[in-house]
C-alpha cells in the first residue's frame, strides 16, 4: 500500500486540491464571516426564530407526505410490470435534475388558481394552494420525494422475495408480509431517504419561491430568510447559512454509510 | 391422506409436466438436475407460482384447479416449506421466526411462542431461542428452518434441497435427525433434490425429473439397479446403453454388439457395473465375450477407487484400483483392452 501511494503523481495532488478547495474554501468562508457575528444575539431576532420554525414544519411536512405517497409510489415501480413503468419513473426523478425555478413555474401551472387542477381546486372547494404554507409544503414535497422515492424504490428491489415467499408459506397474508418482513429489512434504507428527503426540502429554494412566495411567517423558509437577509441584515443571513450548512453535514456525515449504501 | 398432483406449468421456453401421487406412509424425493422442474414444483404446490394447467389435491382438499378457476394463496394452504437455505428472518430472533407461523396463522403471541419454543426444544436447540440466524451454523439453522415449518402443524411438508447449503461434516449428522423428524410427521412428505444419496438416504420412493418430465419412478433400489437414463446412471455411477436385444447379444443402436446371455428381445437397457470392466495392455485371452480396443479419455481418482474413462466403439468407465492403475501404466491416451464377461451384464426392457 505505501509503495503504491508513493506512486501518486503530484499533478494528481495538485489538482485534486484545488477541487477540495472549491467545496472547503466556502465552507471557510462562512466560518470566518460566523466568527466574528453575534450569534445568539441573531438567532434571537423574532424574524429568524419565525423562518427557522416554519422551515422545521415544512420540512417534516414534506418528508412526511414524501413517506405516504412516495412508499406506495416505490413499491409499484419497484414490484408491478405495466406500460409506462420507464416514463413513470422518469417523470418521479425529473425534480432531481430540473431547476427548483422551472418546478416552481410547473407547480404554479398546475396548481395555481388558473392552474389545471388549481381551478377546480378553487372553483368546488375554494382551495389555494400557491402562496400558502400548504403550498410551501407542495413545493418542498415536489423537489425532495424523488430522494425518498429512489432510495425506497432500490430497497424493493434488493430484498430478498424469497424471504417474502417463506412468510406467505408460513401463513402470513400480503400486507402481514409488507409489515413483518419486507418493511423491517428495508428499514435502514427508508430511514436514509427520509433524511435526504428532509435535508433536501430544508434546503428548497427556487421552487418554493416561485410557487409560494416569500412570506414572512407563512411562506418564507430559512433559504428564503437567507437571500433576503443578505440584503436587511446580514447577521441574520449569515447565522442560518451556518445553521443549514450544519444541519446538512451533520446529515451527511452521520449517514454517510447508509447513503453510500442505499445510492 | 396423499397428495395427488396434476402439474403443468409453462415458463417461457420452460414446460413442467408431473403427474404425482404421494401417500402419507411414504417420504418421496424428487430427485433431478439442476434446471429440470424441481423448484419450480416445489415452488407451484406452495402456491407461490401458479399452474398453467393441471389441478392439485391435498386428501379432500382442492389446493388449486385450472379448469374450475380454483386457486388457494400460499398462506390459505396447509403445508410447511423448509427451503433451500433456510430463508430464515434475518431481522428476527430464532423464536420469532418460529412463533411468525403460527401467529400468522392466527394463535396469539403467548400461544405462538409457547409453540414454537416447544418445536425449537424438539428439534434439539432450545438454547439458541434468542440468537439471530446469523449466529447459526448451518446445521442449527436447518432445523430452526425445519422446526418453523412444522409449527404450523402442516398436513403436507415441502422440501427444498435440504442438506445442501451444508458442509460434508454437519450433512450426516443432520440428515440423521432430519430423517427422524421426517418419520416422525403424520401427514405428505415430499422433498426435492439434486443429490442421489441425500434422495436415498431420505426417501423411501424416489421419482426422477429431467427437463420437466418424470423420467423414473421407484424405490432407492430400483432406481439405482435398473437406471432408466444416463443421468440417473452416471449418479449412480453405472454404465448404461440402449439397444435392441436378439437372444444372446444387444445391438447397440451405433451398431456395436454386447453378448449378453438371455438379454430377450425388443428394446432394452444394458447396464453394466464398472467393476465388471476389465482393462488390459494386450489382447485379453480366455473367456471374456465381450472384448475391443480403446483409449484412455480420462482418469479420476475417488479414493480408494480409479474411474477410467475408455474411448472406443463402446464408450465405457472402468472402476480399478489404483494399484492396477499403476501397473498398467494408464494414462490418458493409452491403447487398452477392454473386456468385460457377458454375465456382469444385465439387460431389461426399456
Amino acid at each position: 500500500m505505501r509503495g503504491r501511494s508513493q506512486q501518486v503523481p503530484l499533478f494528481a495532488i495538485a489538482l485534486a486540491a484545488v477541487g477540495a478547495a472549491i467545496f472547503v474554501l466556502p465552507v471557510a468562508g462562512l466560518l470566518w464571516r460566523a466568527s466574528v457575528t453575534d450569534v445568539w444575539r441573531s438567532l434571537s431576532a423574532p424574524a429568524v426564530r419565525t423562518s427557522l420554525w416554519l422551515s422545521l414544519v415544512c420540512s417534516i411536512s414534506a418528508t412526511s407526505c414524501a413517506i405516504v405517497f412516495g412508499l406506495p409510489l416505490a413499491w409499484i415501480q419497484a414490484r408491478l410490470d405495466f406500460p409506462g413503468r420507464a416514463l413513470l419513473r422518469g417523470v418521479t426523478m425529473l425534480p432531481i435534475v430540473l431547476p427548483p425555478v422551472v418546478g416552481g413555474v410547473a407547480l404554479l401551472f398546475a396548481f395555481g388558481r388558473r392552474g389545471l387542477l388549481g381551478s377546480w381546486l378553487n372553483d368546488y372547494f375554494g382551495v389555494q394552494l400557491p402562496f400558502t404554507t400548504t403550498g410551501a409544503v407542495l413545493a418542498e414535497t415536489f423537489v425532495a420525494m424523488p430522494f425518498f422515492v429512489l432510495t425506497a424504490e432500490g430497497a424493493l428491489r434488493s430484498v430478498d422475495r424469497r424471504l417474502e415467499d417463506a412468510a406467505r408459506t408460513l401463513g402470513a397474508a400480503p400486507w402481514r408480509v409488507f409489515s413483518r418482513v419486507t418493511l423491517p429489512l428495508i428499514r435502514p434504507s427508508l430511514q436514509a431517504g427520509a433524511i435526504l428527503c428532509w435535508a433536501r426540502a430544508l434546503g428548497e429554494f427556487g421552487a418554493t419561491i416561485t410557487f409560494a412566495g416569500n412570506f414572512p411567517g407563512r411562506t418564507q423558509t430559512v433559504p428564503l430568510a437567507v437571500y433576503l437577509a443578505l440584503e436587511s441584515d446580514p447577521d441574520a443571513g449569515v447565522v442560518l447559512s451556518f445553521l443549514l450548512l450544519g444541519l446538512s453535514l451533520a446529515v451527511l456525515v452521520g449517514l454517510r454509510r447508509h447513503l453510500w449504501d442505499a445510492l | 391422506m396423499s397428495l395427488v398432483a396434476d402439474v403443468h406449468v409453462r415458463r417461457g421456453a420452460f414446460d413442467l409436466r408431473l403427474d404425482l401421487r404421494v401417500d402419507a406412509g411414504e417420504v418421496v424425493a424428487v430427485l433431478g438436475p439442476n434446471g429440470a422442474g424441481k423448484s419450480t414444483l416445489l415452488h407451484t404446490l406452495a402456491g407461490l407460482i401458479p399452474l398453467s394447467e393441471g389441478k392439485v389435491t391435498l386428501d379432500d382438499q382442492v389446493l388449486e384447479d385450472s379448469a374450475s378457476g380454483l386457486y388457494l394463496a400460499p398462506e390459505e394452504r396447509p403445508l410447511g416449506v423448509v427451503f433451500q437455505d433456510y430463508l430464515l428472518f434475518p431481522h428476527m430472533t430464532v423464536l420469532d421466526n418460529v412463533a411468525f407461523g403460527p401467529r400468522s396463522r392466527g394463535k396469539s403471541g403467548n400461544e405462538a411462542r409457547r409453540v414454537a419454543r416447544d418445536w425449537l426444544e424438539r428439534v434439539g436447540i432450545a438454547e439458541k431461542v434468542d440468537a439471530r440466524p446469523a449466529e447459526l451454523s448451518g446445521g442449527q439453522a436447518q432445523r430452526v428452518a425445519l422446526a418453523r415449518a412444522l409449527a404450523v402443524g402442516p398436513r403436507l411438508l415441502l422440501l427444498d434441497e435440504p442438506l445442501s447449503a451444508l458442509d460434508v461434516t454437519s450433512r450426516a449428522e443432520t440428515r440423521r435427525t432430519l430423517r427422524q423428524h421426517l418419520e416422525g410427521f403424520a401427514g405428505v412428505r415430499l422433498l426435492v433434490t439434486h443429490d442421489p444419496l441425500e434422495a436415498m438416504l431420505l426417501a423411501n420412493r424416489i421419482v426422477v425429473v429431467e427437463d420437466g418430465r418424470m423420467v423414473q419412478a421407484g424405490s432407492p433400489t430400483e432406481i439405482a439397479e435398473k437406471p432408466r437414463s444416463r443421468y440417473v446412471a452416471d449418479l449412480v455411477g453405472v454404465n448404461l446403453f440402449r439397444g435392441r436385444a436378439a437372444d444372446d447379444h444387444v445391438e447397440l443402436f451405433d451398431g456395436a454388439l454386447l453378448t449378453v446371455p438371455g438379454a430377450g428381445s425388443g428394446d432394452v437397457f444394458a447396464v453394466i457395473h464398472p467393476r465388471a470392466v476389465a482393462l488390459h495392455r494386450r489382447a485379453p485371452e480366455g473367456t471374456p465375450r465381450n472384448v475391443w480396443r480403446g483409449q484412455i479419455a480420462g482418469i479420476d481418482i475417488e479414493g480408494p477407487r480409479v474411474r477410467i474413462r475408455v474411448a472406443g466403439a463402446i464408450p465405457v468407465v472402468a472402476e480399478i484400483t489404483p494399484a492396477a492403475a499403476a501397473e498398467l501404466q494408464l494414462t490418458p491416451g493409452v491403447e487398452v483392452w477392454v473386456s468385460i464377461k457377458a454375465t456382469e451384464i444385465t439387460a431389461y426392457p426399456t
